[in-house]
């Protein structure tokens, strides 16, 4: 059994049986990044094109590790160099790289949607990479990995969402994924944050830090979109970190075996104290080192002859 | 590639090749050959390959231990990312774990897979072998040889050399898969 599908796009499309392949195909590619040679054969000959009209070096670094560890061919198309500037449509962009005989392209891009547009308009597969305030569900399936690999159940696992939970395309893969696989997900922040019609979604909102953590499993921390400042969604720096910045004597009021979590890149000091960070319950470094492995999961699975 | 699979099936079209004695001896054997061929088991390990192969892999272990009182080291491998097919099959095959918890260099290892076919499947097996280190040697232990090499691949110790036509299946079915421990051939259906 495969997945047999075209393209990534989303959680929210995705069954928990394709979910659970996709996390156990990453655990047998796991095992292949402990190695001492780090590569496989399996996409020799394959030609992956990262499209990324934002910027981002974690997530892009990260698939193109994961096609090279495939052995697969790697391109990266960065919109700034490029014919975008100059005026070309996605689709444009995209049907050029087609042309090239790219099997697989990652689409990083800013529009909620674009990868839906591109996978209709392309025969190589897409892979979302994020796009806008949409999904991003690589990084929700790394963490999804990253709990399982701490031994821990879905099913009734409490799980806190902390921060700009509105405008997180991490935090909407996270949640679909979670609350199929049977976890309770509490969505903490303040009501600026808090996207609109979040009790469709399945979660409770919680605006009090200190109650959302009470005897969770996994604390989920976003970053602060400091870019967002302007949009005044908070008053100041110094007031979200008192209110919703994780410390160590929040930590205390989740379960005692607890795991947290952040995307990364991290904000010392804003929404995450550094004694925490560096803390034995923080798993952000295996949440990098697992991405990897995660993405070649993906990458094979995706890799079927057209 | 050989055919490995589960579940019980419907006997009518089976044609009983060894029976439970059968491979209980044949294993028996290779485990002295082993041993003989390689003055003892010092420096030896085995390395099943997934699934039917890591089954008597274990096996060969226990009779290995017998013989000589030493338990060598054992390993899994899965090959499904060194298939010379996986470019060109419409659905990905499943992937499964490898799992060698020990360092190959400078061992001899024995290969175990139940059915030796084309050969395909072990000449994947040793290109990732090859990934996890350089082993002194590499030797190929099968229960059933049933012909129709497609690559220039020769098995060292073999449990039955089987002449069987290209059409036909050879299920080797174990305790292990749920089944009693059996080797048939599945004639086609017409």
């Amino acid at each position: 059994m495969g997945l047999k599908r075209k393209d990534l796009l989303g959680l929210a499309s995705l069954s928990t049986d394709e979910i659970r392949l996709i996390l156990d195909t990453a655990d047998s590619f796991k095992e292949v990044t402990g190695r001492e040679i780090k590569k496989v054969p399996a996409l020799r000959g394959k030609t992956v094109v990262n499209l990324f009209f934002e910027p981002s070096t974690r997530t892009r670094t990260s698939f193109e590790l994961a096609a090279k560890r495939l052995s697969a061919d790697v391109i990266n198309f960065s919109p700034s160099t490029s014919s975008v500037v100059k005026g070309e449509t996605l689709l444009d962009t995209a049907r050029n790289i087609e042309a090239m005989q790219a099997d697989i392209i990652v689409l990083r891009h800013s529009s909620a949607g674009a990868a839906d547009t591109l996978a209709r308009g392309v025969k190589s597969s897409v892979i979302n990479a994020g796009d806008g305030w949409h999904e991003h569900p690589t990084q929700a399936l790394l963490d999804l990995y990253t709990i399982r690999q701490r031994g821990l159940e879905f099913k009734g696992l409490r799980v806190a969402v902390v921060g700009d939970v509105a405008h997180s395309r991490v935090a909407r893969s996270n949640l679909y994924a979670l609350t199929k696989l049977g976890a309770e997900v509490r969505l903490v922040g303040p009501a600026t944050m808090m996207p609109s019609g979040v009790d469709r979604l399945g979660a409770t909102v919680y605006h009090d830090m200190d109650e959302g953590l009470r005897g969770v499993h996994v604390i989920m921390m976003l970053r602060l979109q400091l870019e967002r400042q302007g949009r005044a969604l908070f008053p100041t720096i110094r007031e979200y970190a008192r209110l919703y910045g994780l410390t160590a004597e929040r930590v205390e009021l989740a379960d005692p075996g607890a795991i947290v979590m952040h995307p990364g890149p991290i904000n010392r000091g804003v929404e995450i104290a550094p004694d925490v960070a560096d803390s034995l319950s923080s798993v952000i470094l295996d949440q990098v080192a697992n991405g990897v492995a995660v993405r070649m999961g993906v990458l094979y699975l995706m890799s079927e002859a057209g | 590639m050989s055919e490995r699979h589960n579940g019980k099936a419907d006997r009518s079209n089976e044609k009983l090749i060894m029976d439970a004695g059968d491979i209980t001896r044949a294993l028996t054997r290779i485990a002295h050959e082993i041993v003989e061929r390689n003055k003892g088991v010092k420096n030896v390990a085995l390395i099943g390959i997934r699934t039917g192969g890591v089954h008597l892999a274990h096996r060969l272990i226990e009779r290995i231990q017998a013989i000589e009182g030493v338990r060598v080291p054992i390993g899994e491998l899965d090959i499904t990312l060194y298939r010379d097919d996986l470019a060109l099959r419409k659905n990905q095959p499943v992937l499964r774990k490898t799992s060698v918890p020990f360092d190959i260099a400078g061992k001899v290892v024995v290969l175990v897979d139940d059915v030796l076919f084309t050969g395909r499947t072990i000449r994947a097996a040793m290109d990732g072998l090859m990934d996890l280190g350089r082993p002194e040697e590499i030797q190929l232990a099968v229960l059933v040889d049933r012909g129709h090499r497609q690559l220039p691949i020769k098995a060292n110790y073999i449990g039955k050399n089987l002449p069987t036509s290209r059409e036909e299946t050879v299920r080797v079915l174990l305790e292990e898969l749920g089944e009693d421990d059996r080797v048939v051939i599945v004639k086609p259906q017409t």
